[in-house]
């Protein structure tokens, strides 16, 4: 068994849960002093998707940090652009590059653009950043591991703000139609986009039984719960002739207070003082 | 009487080529596979040939998908639809990431006919000219098409490719060479250069005999590769002829006139006039009636030469 099956086979138990607990809470406070270092960014996006992506590279994704072509390596897609700095800290933390990159964010000349750009930025699969995009590219990377006969996942994450786009669903019917069951669609359920609650600007519920009239299998989780998280990947990884969508029912700026649940902390930066007790929460102070 | 055949032609001959000569090559239309001629691959290598139906924008960012695992995608649709309702995602998915997906859009320009303005695409050259990164062709014919295509394939990253609808003369022969982003001269002259590509080439190839009937000797380049352009010829045609005229079937604003006046107002001005629509839609009719209802006509581009040279002669 190579290196790579034995971690996508481990089991997910309490030591495994505490190192993915650790994993996320430095992932939070990089995502903080990154965003207040910038001066912009999206801290909101980036914290409700923390625990889904910190799951997937810590307990499941198969890749090679030192090699990001590596040909077999599972594919990762962010489709929510905006929540680079999550994908970034993680990214580091994988040692893709060194982890001084980070609090260059945003600056000029950075490796770390404000919405992911694959041509600066190892480990980074695919630029993305204009919303609804990121799933199609997913759909295609899916069907040619299908043609070539490989066996690599390929996982995207979406907001539910971005389900409104057309192309989703392009790309959804797409999926299916394929019947590519390599495909992992991760919806980041938190309820709210830039102007206020998803419900109210423009309804996508029911989002699970969307997917599922759109040919995918469905499951829905806890997003911050990282039992229930792995538990789906490994769900999604055994469905056979079609496309798992896994609908994460998570908090909006998750893990800081006085973001959590505020539209308001979509798109702004915390200043100094907020960056400090947000880091204090976040136990490091 | 010269052969007729279709510019989209080309795409479909060239396809079945690149079928057999390359396990790599696939291709997605958007359900337009019959009029595009990409159904001439879909017949021959089906488990290569996607119908990604009636979803431009998936249709793209799928073929940035297969490619950046490492194919070459072609993928089709109407001018109109891969370019206008795609842009972005040609921006932000294609350009961005530079990955190796060739767009050939059939049913360019306003010779699309019947179809009326909807269908009638204007702007594709405008449009993708400003996306850093690709690379724009619009072949004069079918063989030129062909050779497009397969030159195309070879070169790693984007690439846009114009076809058209009707049948028009072929105007190149087997062993002329091309050459992505070299332009061809077809007529030498010393007054003046008539600078043209797709469909329009031919006009002006009658426009330059019109001329040579009253002793003035225009010289014709077809400048199938708007992006790389070939600044060379067009600065040569400048410097040795002192007058341009541009013809296409296209919006005046940011097509090929533009692109030429912008390397001649910088490195060397000389007068320019511009054969193209001027800022319209396009309306139902046959092909020939629509060119000549908005100016498209070896006439027009007669006239525009004389009015460069009456310039160039203060
Ligand atoms: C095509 C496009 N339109 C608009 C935007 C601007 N924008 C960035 S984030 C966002 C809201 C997204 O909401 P959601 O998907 O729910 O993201 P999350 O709540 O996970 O941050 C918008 C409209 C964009 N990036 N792309
Ligand atoms: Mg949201």
């Amino acid at each position: 068994m190579s290196a790579s099956s034995k971690l996508l086979r481990r089991p997910v138990n309490d030591s495994v849960i505490k190192e993915l607990v650790e994993r996320a809470k430095a992932v939070r406070c990089n995502v903080v002093k990154m965003i207040a270092r910038a001066g912009s960014g999206h801290p909101g996006g980036s914290l409700s998707i923390v625990d889904l992506l910190t799951a997937l590279y810590f307990a499941r994704l198969n890749h090679r940090p030192k090699d990001p072509h590596w040909t077999d390596r599972d594919r990762v897609i962010l489709s929510k652009g905006h929540a680079a700095p999550t994908l970034y800290a993680i990214l580091g933390e994988c040692g893709y590059f060194p982890k001084t990159e980070l609090l260059k964010l945003r600056k000029l000349g950075s490796m770390l653009q404000g919405h992911p750009d694959m041509m600066r930025t190892p480990g980074v699969e695919m630029s993305t950043g204009s919303l609804g995009q990121g799933i199609s590219v997913a759909v295609g990377m899916a069907l040619a591991g299908k043609l070539d006969k490989k066996s690599y996942r390929v996982y995207t994450f979406l907001g539910d703000g971005e389900l409104q786009e057309g192309q989703v669903w392009e790309a959804a019917m797409a999926g299916a139609h394929y019947a590519l069951d390599n495909l992992c669609a991760v919806i980041d359920f938190n309820g709210l986009q830039i102007d206020g609650r998803v419900q109210e600007i423009m309804n996508p519920e029911p989002i699970p039984r969307k997917w599922e009239a759109f040919g995918w299998a469905v499951k829905e989780v806890n997003g911050h719960d990282f039992k229930e998280i792995v538990a789906a990947y490994d769900w999604a990884a055994g469905i056979k002739g079609k496309p798992a969508a896994v609908v994460a029912h998570t908090i909006k700026g998750k893990g800081v207070s006085f973001m959590e649940s505020k539209a308001h902390w979509h798109g702004v930066a915390p200043s100094a003082e907020e960056a400090r007790r947000a880091l204090m929460e976040l136990g490091e102070g | 009487m010269a052969v007729e055949r279709a510019i989209r032609d080309g795409y479909g001959e060239a396809l079945l080529e690149l079928g057999k000569r390359n396990r790599n090559v696939l291709v997605l239309d958007a359900d337009l596979a019959e009029s595009t001629r990409s159904s001439l691959f879909a017949r021959a290598f089906p488990e290569r040939f996607f119908n990604t139906g009636v979803a431009e924008q998936n249709m793209v960012n799928m073929a940035v998908g297969l490619a950046l695992c490492g194919k070459i995608v072609f993928a089709s649709s109407f001018a109109i639809f891969a370019t206008g309702r795609c842009w972005e995602q040609l921006r932000n998915s294609l350009a961005a990431t530079r990955a190796n997906v060739k767009i050939v859009a059939s049913h360019g320009g306003i010779t699309v006919g019947a179809d009326g303005f909807s269908h009638q695409c204007v702007e594709d050259i405008s449009l993708i000219r400003t996306i850093p990164f690709f690379t724009v062709i619009i072949p004069c014919d079918w063989l030129e098409a062909k050779k497009a295509v397969l030159a195309a394939a070879e070169l790693k990253g984007p690439v846009y490719i114009r076809t058209s609808r009707p049948k028009s003369p072929q105007l190149t022969e087997e062993g002329t060479p091309f050459i992505i982003g070299k332009s061809c001269p077809l007529r030498e002259g010393k007054e003046v250069t008539i600078v043209a590509c797709g469909l329009m080439v031919a006009k002006a190839l009658d426009a330059a005999r019109a001329l040579a009937g009253e002793g003035i000797e225009a010289s014709v380049v077809n400048m199938h590769t708007i992006k790389p352009l070939d600044v060379a010829a067009v600065v040569h045609a400048a410097r040795t002829t002192g007058a341009i005229v541009t013809a296409e079937e296209h919006t005046v604003i940011g097509g090929l006139g533009s692109a030429v006046a912008e390397v001649v107002a910088v490195q060397c001005p000389v007068p320019i006039e511009m054969v193209g629509i001027r800022d319209k839609f396009g309306q139902s009719g046959e092909p020939d009636e629509l060119l000549r209802k908005y100016g498209l006509t070896a006439e027009e581009i007669y006239k525009a030469a004389k009015r460069a040279l009456s310039r160039k002669r203060g």
